[in-house]
Order: C-alpha cells, then sequence, then structure tokens
C-alpha cells in the first residue's frame, strides 16, 4: 500500500520518494493547491523552480506565491493576478491626486489666513495711542479686508462732514 | 509560396510554424528573449492551452501579462510579481494614512478660520474620510516581502503593455 504520498505524487499517480521536491510544499491534505500550480506551470517547471532555490523557507515562500499566481490565473485567464496590479497602480495614482488637491487647499486657507493677520497688523501698527481713530470691530473682519474707518469726533450726530 | 520566417515559438521548439500556429501572431521571430522567457515559466504547452481557452480578441493581453508575470519571476524567483503587489499594497496603505492626516488637517483649519460656518466637506471627500476598506477586493500580502536581488522600481513603472 503506497500511503503518505504528497498532493503533487498522488497527483501524478507516482511513488513519492523521500527526497521529493514537492512534499514539503504540498501536503496530501489540500489537492487544490497541486492541482493549481499543476494546470498553470506544469510539474515539472514548478520542480525545477523550486530546485533553482537555495534554502527550504524561500521555497516555501516560492511555492506559496507560485499558488497565489496560478489561483488568480485560473480566476483570471486574462489578467491573472497582473490585473491586480494595474488596479493597485490606479489607486496610488487616485490617493496621490486626491493627496496633493488636499495639501493644495491646506495652502490655500494657511495663505488667506496670513493674509487676514497681516492685516490687522497692519491695522494695529498704523493707530496711534493718541490717533482719534476709531475703528469698527466688524470692518476688521469683512471679507477681502475691507474696512472704513469712523473718527471718534464722528460719534456725534453730525456726521456730513465726512461724506 | 514565399517562406515566411518561422515565429519565435516555432523557431524555439524547431518545429515547422503552421499557418495557423496559435503563438505566431503574438510571438513574432524578431523577439525570441519574449517566447524563451514564457516558455521556461509556463511552458508551451501550458501557454498553448491558456491560448486556445480564450477568445481571439483577448490573446494579445493575456501574452502580455504571461509575459509580465514571467519576467517577475525570472526576476525574482521566490516571490514573482506577488512582490511587487505586496510593494503596492504598502504603498496604497501609506497614503492612505497621508491623506487622512492631510484631511484632518484641512477641517481643523476651516473650522478654526470659520468657527460658525458648518465645515465644508463635500460627500466624495465625507465618503472617502470614513471608508474603511480602500483595497475592495484586492487580498492584503502585506506579509511578502521581496527577495533582497529585485529592484522594485521597474516592476512599480514599466509599462504593463506592450
Amino acid at each position: 500500500m503506497i500511503s503518505g504520498r504528497c498532493a503533487a505524487c498522488k497527483y501524478l499517480r507516482r511513488r513519492c520518494p523521500s527526497d521529493c521536491i514537492f512534499s514539503p510544499y504540498f501536503p496530501p491534505n489540500d489537492h487544490q493547491r497541486f492541482a493549481c500550480v499543476h494546470r498553470i506551470y506544469g510539474a515539472s517547471n514548478v520542480g525545477k523552480m523550486l530546485q533553482q532555490i537555495p534554502s527550504h523557507d524561500l521555497r516555501a515562500k516560492a511555492a506559496d506565491t507560485l499558488y497565489f499566481e496560478a489561483k488568480y490565473r485560473i480566476q483570471d485567464p486574462v489578467y491573472g493576478c497582473v490585473g491586480m496590479i494595474t488596479q493597485l497602480h490606479q489607486q496610488i495614482h487616485n490617493a496621490e491626486s486626491e493627496l496633493a488637491k488636499t495639501q493644495a487647499q491646506i495652502a490655500f486657507l494657511n495663505s488667506n489666513d496670513h493674509a487676514q493677520e497681516s492685516q490687522v497688523q497692519n491695522i494695529e501698527t498704523k493707530l496711534h495711542p493718541d490717533s482719534n481713530i476709531l475703528i469698527l470691530p466688524e470692518q476688521i473682519n469683512a471679507a477681502g479686508g475691507l474696512w472704513s474707518y469712523v473718527p471718534a469726533s464722528a460719534t456725534s450726530t453730525d456726521q456730513t462732514s465726512w461724506f | 509560396m514565399g517562406g515566411s520566417s518561422p515565429c519565435a515559438s516555432c523557431k524555439l521548439l524547431r518545429r515547422r510554424c503552421a499557418k495557423d500556429c496559435i503563438f505566431a501572431p503574438y510571438f513574432p521571430p524578431d523577439d525570441p528573449h519574449k517566447f524563451a522567457i514564457v516558455h521556461k515559466v509556463f511552458g508551451a504547452s501550458n501557454v498553448s492551452k491558456m491560448l486556445q481557452e480564450l477568445p481571439i480578441h483577448q490573446r494579445a493581453d493575456a501574452v502580455s501579462s504571461l509575459v509580465y508575470e514571467a519576467n517577475a519571476r525570472v526576476r525574482d524567483p521566490v516571490y514573482g510579481c506577488v512582490g511587487a503587489i505586496s510593494y503596492l499594497q504598502n504603498q496604497v496603505s501609506q497614503l492612505q494614512m497621508q491623506l487622512a492626516v492631510a484631511q484632518a488637517e484641512f477641517l481643523c483649519i476651516q473650522m478654526q478660520q470659520e468657527p460658525n460656518l458648518p465645515a465644508q466637506i463635500d460627500q466624495d471627500e465625507k465618503s472617502f474620510l470614513l471608508s474603511s476598506n480602500f483595497n475592495n477586493n484586492i487580498p492584503q500580502y502585506l506579509g511578502f516581502a521581496s527577495s533582497s536581488t529585485v529592484n522594485q522600481d521597474p516592476l512599480k513603472r514599466e509599462s504593463l503593455w506592450t
């Protein structure tokens, strides 16, 4: 009775030798894994690729990635996992555009803020403590920094001299 | 009948290139490397089966993607294309974080400047900010690194389609 064969040797209907290149990476309880890679790459190519890799850990990773790519090729026979790469490039492009747009908006808000602050500072530096100029708060905050001033003397009822 | 040159596949496989050769439209004789690399990774027989299962108008794209994957696998025998996928997913995550930070900063500045007005976010930005699953259908393979010999830049920037 042939027992303990790996999934590859079971699939290929052959004896599983003790140094079988496939057995550490294609356990008998997962037939689909080897079936996928065999369908896309062929057992011989998979064996050659694994043999090229010097360490067991890296061979295990290689087997995993071969399975991943084979699975995606079966699901999408035209693009395989390259379709995923295209999608990711698109997502990166979209995110970069969105980021640039947001950073431009921040820069715009910051420049507006600085413009208003410097206008306020200009008004304050021009004011002399003895000045008889009265500046109304709502005029400082008006859009575009438009403001007018009313001399303190104009608080009297007679304003005609200023118009 | 003028003898036209056999396609790259038939040249490599040393066989007569039939008029209806399945490889001939996609593997011209002036680019032997293209078929050689696909044959090395997938095998001529498997490539032929894959192409036969596809309608004619999809075969050119299929060949391009097979060539891309084969090149990636030869450059990086351990991770192949998956190395590039992992790298790009990482980039997407980082950009998402930067974007979230920038959008939060934008909202803060807006609210500081106009505290009496509701935050002006358009619907697209709102749903983008709140979306928790940016990579909708793409499985995360962030754990896959890449072999140290691989230069990620070519896979990042090279044109996928010839």
